[in-house]
């Protein structure tokens, strides 16, 4: 097998620039330098063309007005806008939010320095599949309830939320619904035409676009308002402040025509891929899908496999780049709060990895995969006391163990 | 994260794997850290009657600093009085795996490890 | 002929940065994931931090990457504003009446959350009216925000001075430094050492690309997150690393040493050179009979800013460009306004001189034959317009 290591599985936390995207971002930087502010000649002119072009490529793939379209530095960011500036703008009207425990940080965190503010947030817990009822959803909201958060695609278990159903009931009761759609752009169908969301979070740098920008969908009809979190020269109606970075825009604009053009045929292909790798790793003894399989990206496959140490793991899987929980935590040794928030044990949390998929993997790779996965957790096992222990039918939930 | 390649060469060719007998009141048996922390250390000494250890066994759940600790101090306790063993302390095992700041505490537990084989094997002698 | 003459509003990227960024641009490379891959990216990111810490005189544990100025300057103003929360000993932030939109419009924003702003006088160089400061901080401040240049004149402000009576009152000082990096010497050690504790850059002003910035500052600072999530930048700025970009700004702090020491044996694209084309330029500006702003005060040697009085600003632009000289009128960030610039409005300048004002700001690559032909396409407009105006009239 003529396998190039280490093999990216980690689609989920960044994807490498598609050629076809660099290609056109390139004359951006070179040639067409203008601030696309610049009103007084050419180079400004033909920076804000190639604006407005991404902006409509971008509003094309999610069926918006492109006036909807408002840039940011990212998600992390439009998440930061949307919920930080909807709450602060709508704040006279109530102080009651709404997330979900399993919400990636760029959501979790607003939400806390919000509760720092004087609102009050719930934390939904989601059913043990990673998914939300709507009669839950339902019981959460109060008459001051102004805001509800909750993501299109989680980022660790690839799990789909009813974001329709959702948005349905917070048109009812008069909130305004911001989606963090991240890890959905490309992956699944979003018409905002007929969703009723208000407010929408997208990012480049998973879609096969830079890093560094992305985009905020902010509904016209009805009119969604915010308080803008960045402010300066006015750009982005307002809304968004700051020197427009035409090269990323123009980036992640030709990413979402790609992704509009081939998400069908690549989906399939992807499928394909995540079923046999799941077929693979399956027969392992122990080991545990995280998140409904079906309503999920093809993408995704999260897995623990009990009784081995998840930093270990990544250790032993070194030729294969994967993330044990989401990338943006990985500096700290906590527990997955996603596989938490879903009932996992904190040795299932621990030991789980994320496989994510994406235009590049092959079917070599899933199978070279499958293999070193199989020799290194018989490997991992045979030095693990619990793998031991559990060999010789201890119960390891029943072990008092003395903390340290 | 950076691992030294002491910690590498313990990950990759751990020494000492495996597990002696417990009823053994030769063999002490320490257990320390919790799954739910994310460590678990099993260290096994087995001492002759002059009190010398003569044989070392760990099995761990943890990372690779938690592994190479283990397996280091495994190493290092073969051939030791059990006085001698107690000296053992984790600033020792974190400077000689080059252990970053965040991983101190896999050679805190492999220290624990040995005062909880040794204490083990007292018990049991003792009764 | 054409001749890029708005290097203040952007300058091209460039090609060695570009060469830098390029591996960057299509790798995968999340500098948070713990993989090979994202440990690559990590050490990209840590590189390019040093580089900038290099060039501005800083320690790399002082520099936070931002996605531009603008950030840089909305994160030192509201983060420390929000450390702060405004009391009735304690509620006054002072910004000088020449900053750029991105502090003027934070601060004035600050105002709605309670705060005082007290808009400091400039005179009619566009230097702050150091007796009107003094006065300002007779009531005790929580922050000062002073540019280091400003944008559109090029005027530099005597920071340390600022600073100095900023530190003895022990009041937080933050500058916004982004025309300066390249353009002047900036040492934040020693700036730091008299005051000024926060500074803010960008990327796309030196060669560098778009959407990237830094906030430079003091770690004693008690500065609250803009953005929230994911705990990157050591918790200051969630938010993935625009991996590419922070490469491509580290490239570009390190060309500006590269280059000085370049020019100093070759004397090309040298600092003197485009002193030589300002003094070249302004002469035939004051020949035709334009008002330079703020030509008495210490200046950036890249920037003129005029006017001719009875001469319609956008219409010269507008016909400049049509000529293939790329200027500005007024700042780029607000030319969607037509507005007279509040620069020289508060500098005194009379309102209808100040609507007609045009910018120049030459940079790399700018030679003298287009500043003479740039001269004489000026004359030949003014002549035409003033010719319609006489019909006009």
């Amino acid at each position: 097998m003529t396998v190039k290591t280490p093999i990216y599985l980690d689609y989920s936390a960044t994807t490498p620039v598609d050629k076809r995207v660099a290609e056109v971002m390139i004359p951006y930087l070179t040639e067409m330098y203008g601030n696309p502010a610049s009103r007084s000649h050419s180079f400004g002119w033909e920076a804000d063309d190639a604006v407005e072009n991404a902006r409509e490529q971008v509003a094309a793939l999610v069926n918006c007005d492109p006036k909807e379209i408002v840039w940011t530095s990212g998600a992390t960011e439009s998440d930061n806008l949307a919920i930080k500036g909807a709450a602060n703008f709508y704040s006279g009207k109530g102080k009651h939010i709404i997330t979900v425990q399993t919400e990636h940080k760029a959501v979790m965190d607003p939400f806390r320095e919000l509760e720092r503010q004087g609102f009050e947030a719930t934390y939904l817990e989601p059913e043990t599949n990673g998914l939300v009822t709507l009669e839950k959803f339902k019981a959460a909201i109060r008459p001051d309830t102004i805001l509800a958060s909750v993501m299109l695609v989680n980022n660790e278990i690839g799990v789909i939320q009813d974001i329709s159903g959702i948005g349905a009931i917070c048109r009812e009761h008069g909130i305004i619904f911001h989606v963090d759609a991240a890890q959905a752009t490309g992956k699944v169908e979003i018409d905002l035409e007929k969703l009723p969301v208000d407010l929408m979070s997208f990012s480049a740098h998973k879609t096969y676009g830079p890093k560094g920008i992305g985009a905020l969908y902010v509904r016209r009809k009805p009119r969604v308002r915010l308080e803008a979190q960045m402010h300066g020269g006015g750009h982005e109606r307002g809304m968004r402040s700051g020197t427009l970075a035409t090269h990323q825009i123009v980036g992640m604009g030709e990413a979402f025509r790609i992704a509009k053009e081939e998400m069908e045929l690549e989906n399939a292909r992807i499928r394909r891929l995540r079923d046999r790798l799941l077929a693979g790793l399956k027969d392992i003894e122990e080991v545990y899908v995280n998140g409904d399989l079906k309503q999920r990206v093809p993408h995704n496959l999260n897995i623990s496999f009990n009784y081995v140490e998840g930093e270990s793991l990544i250790m032993a899987v070194k030729d294969i780049a994967v993330s044990s929980g989401s990338a943006c935590t990985s500096a700290s040794l906590e527990p997955s709060y996603v596989l938490r928030a879903l009932g996992r044990s904190d040795e299932l949390a621990h030991s789980s990895i994320r496989f994510s998929i994406g235009r590049y993997t092959t079917e070599e790779e899933i199978d070279y995969t499958i293999a070193l996965m199989k020799s290194k957790i018989t490997k991992l096992r045979e030095l693990s006391p619990l793998w031991e222990m559990y060999k010789e039918g201890i119960d390891i939930s029943k072990v008092e163990w003395a903390a340290h | 994260m950076a691992y030294s390649d002491k910690v590498l060469d313990h990950y990759e060719n751990p020494r000492n794997v495996g597990s002696l007998d417990k009823a053994d009141t030769h063999v002490g048996t320490g257990m320390v850290g919790a799954p739910a922390c994310g460590d678990v250390m099993k260290l096994q000494i087995r001492v002759n009657d002059d009190g010398v250890i003569e044989d070392a066994k760990f099995k761990t759940y943890g990372c690779g600093s938690a592994i190479a600790s283990s397996s280091l101090v495994t190493e290092w306790l073969k051939g030791k009085s059990l006085d001698q063993a107690m000296t053992i302390k984790n600033s020792d095992i974190a400077e000689e795996l080059a252990l970053p700041p965040v991983k101190i505490h896999c050679s805190v537990l492999a220290e624990d490890a040995i005062k909880a084989a040794i204490a083990d094997l007292k018990q049991k002698q003792a009764a | 002929m054409a001749a890029y003459f708005d290097h203040n509003a952007t300058t091209p990227l460039d090609p060695r940065v570009l060469q830098a960024m390029l591996p960057y641009m299509q790798q995968a490379t999340n500098a948070s994931s713990r993989h090979s891959f994202g440990r690559h990216a990590r050490q990209a990111v840590e590189s390019a931090r040093e580089q900038v810490a290099l060039a501005v005189g800083a320690h790399p544990t002082q520099v936070l990457f931002t996605s531009g100025g603008t950030e840089a300057d909305n994160l030192a103003i509201q983060g420390l504003a929000a450390a702060l929360k405004p009391s009735p000993a304690l509620n006054q932030i002072v910004v000088s009446a020449v900053e750029h939109p991105a502090v003027m419009k934070t601060a004035q924003m600050l105002r709605r959350q309670g705060w005082q702003l007290r808009v400091a006088a400039v005179d009619a160089n566009g230097l702050l009216d150091m007796d009107d400061f003094r006065i300002a901080l007779q009531t005790p401040t929580a922050l000062i925000s002073v540019m280091l240049a400003n944008n559109e004149t090029g005027v530099i402000q005597d920071v340390a001075t600022l600073a100095g009576l900023a530190k003895s009152q022990k009041i937080p000082f933050h500058t916004d430094a982004v025309q300066c990096l390249g353009k002047m010497a900036l040492d934040f050690a020693s700036l730091n050492a008299g005051g000024v504790q926060a500074m803010s850059l960008s990327a796309h002003k030196i060669g560098g690309p778009q959407g990237m910035g830094a906030l430079v500052f003091d770690k004693r600072l008690d500065i609250r997150p803009l953005q929230y999530g994911g705990g990157q930048e050591k918790g200051l700025r969630g938010g993935s690393e625009n991996v590419a970009a922070i490469v491509g700004f580290g490239a570009a702090c390190e060309l500006l040493g590269l280059d000085k020491q370049g020019s100093a044996n070759t004397g090309s694209d040298s600092a003197e050179n485009i002193n030589e084309l300002r003094v070249t330029l302004e002469a035939g500006i004051h020949a035709l009979g334009g008002v330079i702003f703020g030509e008495h005060g210490p200046r950036l040697n890249n920037t003129s800013f005029f006017a001719f009085p009875e001469v319609d600003g956008e219409t010269l632009v507008m016909a400049l460009d049509r000529a293939n000289f790329a200027v500005a009128s007024g700042s780029a960030c607000s030319s969607d306004s037509t507005d007279p610039s509040p620069v020289l409005l508060a500098m005194g300048v009379d309102a209808k001189l100040a609507q007609g004002a045009v910018r120049v700001s030459l940079g790399k690559g700018n030679s003298m034959q287009e500043v003479l032909e740039f001269l004489q396409v000026l004359q030949g407009q003014l002549v035409r317009m003033k010719q319609f105006m006489a019909m006009a009239a």
